[in-house]
């Protein structure tokens, strides 16, 4: 490698890699998108990365840790450090609007605001505001089950956390 | 099957065997330290609990109670996995999360008798979910201030989600007790059994008393008040009474369970003691 191409293997990189690791469940929103990256550091070509599941039960945890360093390898890391800490704990605020919106157009409601964690959402086929909370849990640890009014249809919502 | 896979699936996701041999653990050992004390009861509570929810799976009321109760012990056994991970490592010995899991007969498992109480109606699943949650969320807020820094980061990853649960236990408390007469009925007799066992979760052995004085889990001194506290009020607000009590039934820190726990463990560990080292 020459020390131009060597240079390159900064933050900057390893955020673009990483903004290419989807959940494994919710295929269209990034681990970037979902706020779980504490923090990257870069040191001699190694990648340090720190991340925090969204839910301490969270399958997708293991499978998101060795998709970051199948990432970060193939970005061209010399090698990668993936650490979990879990306090503080992962909040709904820390998903990117972006993310939000990624969410919504698949069918999956987004997190309220922590400041209005009870507020009802918009049904993500329809739009209506007539929704109603079928369920705190749904088919995922993240998940919560709502039903609505207007056109009938069953849907989730990312909870807010 | 499904509830048994359920667990399994979760817990042997972990790999990597250490070529550690698989000899059953019939007995608590006597050199256990109390941070392994602590840790091994913190994850065998959860264990025991997130089994025997998964037994409602494919068997709940409704289908969105069967995803609640089993999320509820997905949860659970996600906090095992976290809390016997760490035993493992606090022991030295090499041994896995899975080995703690599986390879231990009910003699050396610490859980409280609480969480092993087969499930009963929905009303004894909730009111146990609900005494145990109470004393779970105020052990986790302790915990944040531990001197490991481990424990402390895993107490506070698990906070929010207890209080979760909390919510949702409460909730089905007050709507099971101001029910029917039925469900009132069943919710009191729920009540009736479960109250027995709940001296055993404020108990302070001596193991809680080192690992408090020494920072590793800190327990509050008011912690059978703001037990009480939490618990008290919505069995009020349910019209429920609470039976009279002498010092209710324990021994579970100490490896001496009811009948059930063995039961359950047999239907837990059978496929991985029969097919020693299995990975899915």
């Amino acid at each position: 490698m020459t020390i131009e191409t060597k240079s390159k293997l900064n933050e900057a990189l390893a955020w673009e890699a990483l903004a290419d690791v989807m959940d494994p469940e919710i295929p269209v929103i990034s681990v970037v998108d979902l706020g779980i990256i504490n923090s990257i550091s870069v040191a001699e070509g190694v990648a340090s990365v720190s991340i925090t599941p969204t839910y301490m039960a969270c399958v997708a945890a293991e499978i998101m840790r060795r998709d970051i360093s199948t990432a970060l390898r193939k970005s061209g890391f010399r090698s990668e450090q993936v650490t979990i800490r879990h306090s503080p704990s992962w909040t709904s605020d820390r998903m990117t609007l972006e993310g939000r919106s990624k969410l919504q157009a698949y069918g999956i409601a987004p997190p309220s605001d922590r400041a209005n964690r009870d507020t009802l959402p918009e049904c993500p086929q329809c739009e209506s505001s007539s929704t109603n909370l079928l369920s705190p849990f749904g088919s995922s640890a993240c998940k919560a089950l709502y039903k609505c009014d207007a056109c009938g249809e069953a849907f989730e919502r990312f909870k807010c956390k | 099957m499904l509830p048994l896979m359920m667990g399994l699936i979760v817990l042997s996701i972990n790999k990597g065997k250490s070529g550690m041999t698989t000899t059953p653990q019939r007995f608590l050992a006597d050199d256990v330290s109390s941070e392994l004390a602590i840790l091994t009861r913190m994850g065998d509570d959860a264990l025991v609990l997130g089994q025997r929810l998964t037994e409602w799976c494919g068997h709940a009321p409704s289908l969105e109670l069967d995803i609640a109760v089993s999320n509820l012990a997905l949860d659970s056994i996600g906090q095992a996995r976290h809390w016997l991970t760490l035993a493992g490592a606090e022991e030295g010995k090499g041994r896995s999360e899975d080995d703690f899991a599986f390879w231990r007969d009910a003699r050396a498992f610490t859980n409280a008798l609480l969480v092993e109480q087969p499930n009963g109606d929905f009303a004894m699943t909730m009111v146990r979910q609900f005494l145990y949650d109470a004393y779970l969320k105020l052990i986790l807020e302790d915990l944040v201030g531990s001197t490991a820094s481990a424990v402390m980061d895993l107490a506070g990853g698990m906070l929010d989600e207890v209080e979760y649960h909390l919510r949702y236990a409460q909730d089905w408390v007050l709507r099971l007790s101001g029910g029917t007469e039925e469900s009132s009925r069943r919710t009191q007799k729920a009540l009736d059994h479960l109250w027995l066992f709940t001296p055993e979760l404020l108990l302070r052995d001596e193991s809680v008393e080192i690992a408090a004085s020494n920072g590793f889990s800190p327990r509050r001194t008011t912690f059978a008040e703001d037990w009480r506290a939490i618990v008290q009020p919505v069995l009020d607000a349910g019209d429920l009474v609470l039976p009279e009590m002498v010092d209710g039934i324990s021994g579970g820190r100490r490896g001496l369970h009811s009948e059930h726990l063995q039961l359950m463990l047999a239907e837990m560990q059978m496929i991985q003691r029969t097919h020693p080292g299995l990975q899915w």
